[in-house]
Formats: structure tokens, sequence, C-alpha cells
């Protein structure tokens, strides 16, 4: 016992700057974080906020064609690489090791540097903006020849920051496996571990998979633009849809990357708010390992127009109307996990049950876009930007504000102000729909994605889109607001703040200390707080 | 205050726009079997779905109603049924073969183009269409109208703004059509709602699609696939008219060509050339290099002083028939005619600046091909 407690005060965080470029300490890393992503998704929205002011009205106003093909390049970027997946990975340092009853991550130097390498790949993304030529102006999905042979010196900063991502992401993967499997109480079993932590487990696996492809994509690209290669060019024997095909290989699992771990937060919120055991546990955990699976044999559904023969479209239009059956399963789970439950409505609850609304919606987007012959109409509209808008924003980040304010008493010990952040929840879920429904209609009226300037029939709807999108980038001025308050005058909160909540991490002190399960937490304790109950 | 005041002008302007542009929410159910095959898929599916979303919404909105703790609920403990789960597994299963089933059918006939009567070969070029009419001997290209070009920083914009050409393309009714459809540089993408046609154009690859179009009229659409700067300007249109306007049509069009040979044997004056090329150049040339030739740095090289249009003339003759390889800049060989490549080269090197003050004619481009 003394041993232990010499042990925690040899430990106790450095002061300063040095703590956090030092820092081993997974609460540290994952704050870090969610700080940086945080800062990427206002860089990114302040992107999409040009993009939402140019398309305000007909004509080219403020921008030209070039620069809004590099905001809607580096907006994609951006909220894919630097603000989505580093927020998972910042609650997955978070909570993971909380949750399994582990004192910190496996591997927490690989934590460390995996973490640093972010801010560097950030900054050579964005540096390429003051570069000759500008930045990577060929969308977030930089298809070949148009990002080889036609794009600007500036693309090659553009391949090594990917690079450098990959690696991120790939050593945080290995990491959360890992510590999952060999930091996990002994007395843990799998089926004992809360689903947070079953679909990071499940997405580590897909990362691992699919960010050596991204990785392979991009160096063909690199010999192709500077060693005269011609992995993508016809005229060398290469072919350019082959490009496509490498990138969504890892692009599909990529898109469950970022919501795998968006369903494991809501399976904890709403039991939770609902007083009631989740509904279906193993079958949720069964229908994140089939989603994972499906996502590697999907891929060419995003490329139904390329030209691919009618065998290979049929194929993948069936494996893509099949991952509905598991996503339904996980949206009937929820609800019934809401039946006859006893429900209260806190802002996590709030951000939760609209998530199952607008994803869904999303969800019912995604079917219609997943039949091959109609997708022929909205391939490359602003109905796709609509569909994946809804399941990323109103699906992805809305699981991530969610988790915030469910974690945050635990983060800081401290209570935000639940009255601001219930104006802050109507304020961004009214908005947001005003932004990303009517782009719905615009796609099906025949408006093409990509665009900087339209024709007169899409007017209204471009407008109306605009100022929903002005009203929802505001909110987050809110947000930022209401998260600064609660770290500086939130009020103190309860060990285990919401009534309902089950799990390892709130049988820790109101704010959990710098370090946690020293000791592991015994096999009772464990029963008591699972979710498989 | 004076972007407000903009602003606020604007949105005047705007709504006073409205007045003629249409509402529309919905897919078109455009004028061919196929489109109106996917029309009705779309909204098969979109109904399906809208049932689905009515039935699983109203039993969340009945919870949320009345299994609230203020409403004095008490937790129930159920969290499992076997019987539950394999239901709303089988159902779902049961909907998605069912919409399968039409969806192939329609995929297996919109993918089958051997019945064509007719085949139109369509190039994407960085931001012009290409169109071919291999048997009738006809190709022209197809350019963003000046009126729109010049709306496009206005304040004022007309109807069909961004959705007219300078040569629309030509079909005739009641015919099975095969587009074959290519590209010259990156990948575009020729899409017609109307026909729902919509296709990639790869470069080196050759795509194929069909329409029977019932109806005569003009149809629009626009590239679909982001192809740079000016992937938002490169709009189709397609006049379709009778058989026999389409028969006196191609007639018309080889006179023109005739007539073009013709005028491609004369030996031109200097004047007449740089006249005729600075209208070519601001088709073909402008949107990459500026109307200026400033080109943009780091992405199109400038013209004015550069190292080609003030250098050896064979040289820029033979980059703008053959391109430069592993460069934007492609072969004009195909798509402009002696005439205008030989005044747009003495337009360049005499303009911008760049004072060269030499000419070339049509039938030096013609021995250099």
């Amino acid at each position: 016992m003394t041993t232990i407690t010499a042990y925690t005060s040899h430990h106790s965080p450095e002061k300063g700057l040095m703590r956090w470029i030092k820092t081993t300490n997974h609460k540290d890393i994952g704050s870090l974080y969610l700080w940086f992503a945080f800062i990427m998704l206002l860089i990114g929205g302040a992107m999409a906020m040009v993009i939402r002011m140019e398309l305000f009205q007909p004509g080219m106003q403020l921008i030209n064609p070039q620069f809004f093909n590099q905001m809607t390049t580096m907006h994609g970027l951006i909220m894919v690489f630097g603000a989505i997946m580093p927020a998972f990975v910042g609650l997955g340092n978070w909570l993971i090791p909380m949750m399994i009853g582990a004192p910190d991550m496996a591997l927490p130097r690989m934590n460390n540097w995996s973490f640093w390498i972010l801010p560097f790949a950030g900054g050579i993304l964005l540096s390429t903006f003051f570069m000759e030529g500008g930045a990577p102006a060929f969308g977030w999905t930089f298809y070949a020849p148009l990002s080889t042979t036609f794009a600007p010196d500036s693309t090659d900063f553009f391949i090594f920051a990917v690079h450098l991502l990959g690696f991120s992401s790939i050593m945080g993967a290995i990491n959360i496996i890992a510590t999952v499997v060999n930091m996990r109480a002994l007395e843990m079993k799998l089926m004992d571990m809360p689903l947070f932590v079953w679909t990071w487990l499940i997405t580590s696996f897909l990362l691992i998979g699919a960010m050596p492809v991204l990785a392979g994509a991009v160096t063909m690209m690199l010999t192709d633009r500077n060693f005269g290669t011609a992995f993508f060019d016809a005229a060398g024997g290469g072919d350019p849809v082959m490009f496509q095909h490498i990138f969504w290989f890892f692009g599909h699992p990529e898109v469950y990357i970022m919501i795998l771990p968006a369903f494991g937060v809501i399976s904890h919120v709403i039991p939770t708010f609902a007083r009631k055991p989740l509904f279906g546990y193993s079958s949720m955990v069964y229908a994140t390992a089939s989603i994972a699976f499906l996502s590697y044999i999907v891929w060419a559904h995003h490329m139904f127009l390329t030209g691919m023969p009618v065998a290979g479209e049929l194929y993948f239009m069936y494996a893509t109307m099949l991952i509905a059956v598991p996503t339904g399963v996980k949206v009937f789970n929820w609800i019934s996990t809401m039946w006859r439950g006893s429900m209260t409505f806190e802002t996590p609850m709030l951000w939760a049950v609209s998530f199952v609304f607008l994803f869904t919606i999303g969800g019912f987007s995604g079917v219609m876009v997943g039949i091959a012959p109609a997708d022929i109409q909205y391939h490359d509209t602003y109905f796709v930007v609509a569909h994946f808008h809804y399941v990323l924003v109103t699906g992805a980040l809305w699981s991530i504000i969610a988790a915030t304010f469910y974690w945050l008493p635990k983060w800081t010990g401290k209570m935000y102000n639940e009255t601001l952040a219930k104006v802050h929840f109507w304020w961004a879920v009214i908005s947001v729909n005003v932004l990303f429904f009517p782009q719905h209609f615009l796609g099906l009226a025949g408006m093409p994605r990509r665009i900087p300037d339209y024709s007169l029939q899409f007017a209204d709807f471009n407008m109306i889109s605009s100022i929903g999108g002005f009203a929802f980038g505001t909110s987050f001025i809110l947000f930022t607001y209401i998260v600064i308050d609660c770290i500086r005058n939130g009020k103190p909160a309860d060990a285990r703040p919401w009534e309902g909540a089950k799990g390892l991490e709130w049988t820790l002190e109101p704010k959990a200390q710098y370090h946690s399960f020293n000791k592991p937490p015994t096999r009772e304790l464990i029963k008591q707080e699972s979710q498989n109950s | 205050m004076s972007k407000l005041t903009s602003y606020l002008g604007s949105l005047i302007a705007i709504i006073s726009v409205n007045a003629f542009s249409e509402y529309d929410f919905n897919m078109t159910r455009g004028v061919t079997s196929v489109s109106r095959d996917i029309y009705g898929l779309h909204m098969m599916v979109f109904w399906v779905c809208v049932a689905i979303a009515i039935i699983v919404f109203s039993i969340m909105i009945y919870s949320l109603i009345v299994h609230r703790k203020s409403q004095g609920a008490v937790a129930a403990n159920f969290h499992e049924s076997t019987k539950a789960e394999l239901l709303w597994t089988g159902i779902p299963i049961i909907i998605l073969v069912l919409m399968a089933i039409p969806a192939s059918s329609t995929l297996i006939d919109l993918e089958d183009t051997s019945k064509a009567e007719m085949t139109i070969k369509i190039t994407g070029h960085q931001w012009k269409w290409q169109y071919d009419y291999p048997k009738e001997g006809i190709s022209f290209i197809s350019n963003l109208k000046q009126n729109s070009k010049d709306a496009i920083y206005s304040k004022n914009k007309h109807e069909n703004y961004l959705l007219e050409v300078d040569n629309n393309l030509v079909l005739p009714v009641d015919t099975s059509i095969r587009f074959l459809i290519t590209s010259n540089d990156v990948i575009h993408n020729w899409w017609v709602p109307d026909f729902g046609v919509k296709q990639d154009a790869n470069p080196g690859f050759i795509n194929d699609a069909w329409a029977k179009i019932d109806e005569i009229g003009t149809y629009r659409g626009q590239c679909a696939e982001l192809c740079g700067k000016d992937h938002g300007f490169m709009p189709i249109v397609v006049d379709v008219v009778s058989k026999v306007d389409y028969a006196q049509w191609v007639l018309k069009q080889q006179i023109a060509k005739a007539a073009k040979l013709i005028q491609s044997r004369k030996t031109w004056s200097k004047k007449d050339l740089t006249s005729l090329g600075k209208k070519v150049y601001n088709t073909n040339c402008s949107s990459c290099h500026g109307i200026t030739g400033k080109g943009i740095p780091g992405i199109f090289p400038a013209l004015r002083g550069s190292s080609v249009a003030t250098g050896d003339i064979k040289n820029h003759i033979g980059i703008v028939l053959h391109g430069k390889a592993g460069t934007a800049m492609a072969s004009y060989k195909n798509i402009l005619g002696d005439t205008d490549i030989a005044a747009v080269i003495t337009f360049e090197r005499s303009s911008f600046g760049n004072q060269m003050g030499d000419l070339v004619q049509p039938f030096d481009i013609k021995s250099a091909r």
C-alpha cells in the first residue's frame, strides 16, 4: 500500500507548459486531444461560414472559384481528420481507462507522441494556404488526376500531413487495443465492457485496417507527382478509377470510424436518463461488429457512376442495403431503452434524443443513396451533402457534444450551467435543421455539390441554408462560454451527478484524480456497474 | 456598414429575381423511360422511409411524452428480448429485398446500351464540353455563354444564368442514343437530370450511357464531378428536335464545316488573325491563363512575357497542338481548327505586352499537325 502512495505522489502533474508537452497521463492527453479538436472545429467551421456566405446568393461576391474549392476541400479535411477523429480519440483517452478500471493507457509515451504529431500535421496542412498556388482545391476525396497532374506544388505538403495524421491515428488505435486487451481489470470480462469501450475497440480495428490504405493512396500520388510513376494516369497504363477504389476502401470504413464511437456514447447517455438498463446489450455489440465488417465490403457504392460493370453495381447495392439492418437494430434498441423508462431531459439527454431523430433521417437518406439507379440522380448533388452532414454533424458531432456535457462533471468536478446549456441545445438543433434540411431539396432539384455559384432556381433554399448556417455557427460561441464557465465557476458536482448513471467512472471522486484505479475494481463493483445486467 | 447595405440591396434583388425562379423541391420526372424509372424508385423508397419514420418516430415521441419521470413514470427493468431483436432484424430485411427487386431491373435496363440507333461522343475538358457526331462528321465545343460569364460579377442575373452555352448539343427526339463519355484532362461528369443520364468522364477510358428522349424541348444540366477552378461553370444544354429538324441541322453543320475548310486555305491578315484570336483566346484559354494573360501563380503559368509566347514560334505551335505532358496544358489538336489555332497563337504573341509581331497562317498549322 505504501508503495502505491509513493508512486502516486511522485507522478502528480508537472507545473506549467512542460506538463502538457511531456505528459503521459491519459487524462491530460485526452484533454489535449479535445481542445485540439475543438480549435480545429472552429477553424473548419469558419471555412464553412465562408462557403455559406459565398453561397448566400447567386454570383461571386466574396471569393474567387479557386479559393472556394480550397475552402470546401480544407473544410472537409479539417473536420474529418482534425475535429471529429481527434475528438473521439480524446474521449477514448479520457474514458476508456476509467471505464475498464485501468490506471492509464497501455502505451503512455506513444500516447504522448500520437497527440503531438497532430498539431504539426494540422499546421502543415494549414500552411498550404500561404504557398504559391494555394491550399489543396481538389475536394477532401482528392480524386486523381485533379490531385496529381493538375494540382499545385503545395499538394506534396498535404500528402505529408495526411501521412502524419495517419501515423497518429494508427498509434492511437494500437494504444486503445492494447489498453482494452491488457489493462482491463482482471475481473472484467469482454461482455462486461461498457458500449463505448466496445465501439472504440471495434473502431480501432477499422483504423488499423483503413489508415494504411490511405497512406498507400497518398504515397502513390506522391510518386505519380514527383517520380514519374503512372498509377493513376491512363497514358502510362494506370487508371484514375483505381485511385477511387483505393481511396474508398479507406473512405468507407472511415465513415464508420467517425460514427461507431458515437453509437457508444449514445448507448451510455440514453440508459442513464431513462433510468433503465440498455436494451439488448449483446445485440448492440454484435450490430457494431457487423457494421464494422460490412464497412469493408461496400466501398464502391461511392462510385456507382465511374463505369463499373452491372454485376459490380448490383453487388455493392445489395451489400450497402444490408447496412441498414444492424443500424436499424441499434436505433430500435435505443428506443426500447427509452420505452417505459423514467425519463428526464438534462442537456446530454437532449443531445442524445435529437441524435436518434436526426441520425435516423441521415440513415433514411443513406438508404436512398444506396439504391444504385436512384443514386444516378443523387450522386454529387446537395442531397448527398445533406445526407452526410446529417450523419456527421447531427450524428458524430452531436454525440461528441452529448459526451462533453455528460462527462464534463467527471472531468472537471463541476457542473455546467444547465439553463444556458439548454438554450444552446435548442439554438443549435433548430439552426442545424434550417442549415441542412433545405439542402435535400437543392440536391433533388439538381444542384451539384462543390460549385461556387448557382443558377437562379436554387437561390431561395441556398439563402435559407446560409441563414441557418450562420445561426448554427454562432451557437459555438455559446458552447465555448458554457464549457469555460463550467471549468472556472461551475458549482461542485457529485461523484455520480446523474441519477441513473452506471459505469466504473462514476465510482471515482467527483473530479477524477490524476491517477485512478491504482487498485483494480472488484468483481462485485464491475458487475454492479455493468451495462450488461 | 457598406457591406450590410450591399447585402440588404442584394436581398431585395434576390426577392425580385424570384419572380421567375421556380420552386423545385423534388427530383425531376424527366423525359426518358430511365429517368421515369429512377423517379419511380426514388418516390417508392422515399415513401417507404416516410412510413418507417412515422411508425418509429411516433413510438419514440409517445415514449418521450408518457415515460417521463415528471409524469410519475417508474422505470421498468426489461432489457432483452430475442423475439423483438429477430423481429426488427427480419422485417427490415424483407423491406430491403422488396426495394432491391425493382432497383435491380432498372439498373440492368439503364446499363444496357446495345439498342442504340446513333452515337454521340462527349469529351470533358477543363471547363467545357466537346461533342462529336462520329457518323455525321460533326464536332464542336460547348462553352458557358458570354451572357452568363458577364453576369457572374454583376448584380443582374437573367433566366438560365449559368445554364446556357454558346453551342447547344442537338439531338433527335424518339431515337435511342448512345453516349460515349470520356475526358481529356481530369474527371468530369456529364449530367442531364431530365434524361436520367449522369456518367463520369474518365481520362483515358470511355464510359457509356443511353437515352431515348420522348419530348421535344431544351434540357439543361451541369458537370457533376469536381474538375477544378471552373467546375461550376461548365453547363450542358441539349436541344431535342424533331427528326426532320435534326436532319436539317446536320446538313447545315456540314455545310458550315466545308466553308470553314475553305477559309483555312486563304492567307489571313494580321489584323483579322488577331481579332479572331482574341475571341478564341477568351473562350478557350482565358479561364486558366487569364483574360490579361497573367495566369494564376503556382497553378497556371502567365503568358505575359512567357518563354513560349515570346520564344520560338515552332515551339509555341507545338505546345498548343500537342499540349504539355504532366501539366494541365491540353492538346488542342482535336479541339480547334487550323484557323483558330493560327489566330490564337498570333494573338498571344502580340498581346498582354508581348511584342513578337510575328504571325502564323492556318496552312502553317496544317503542315505542323
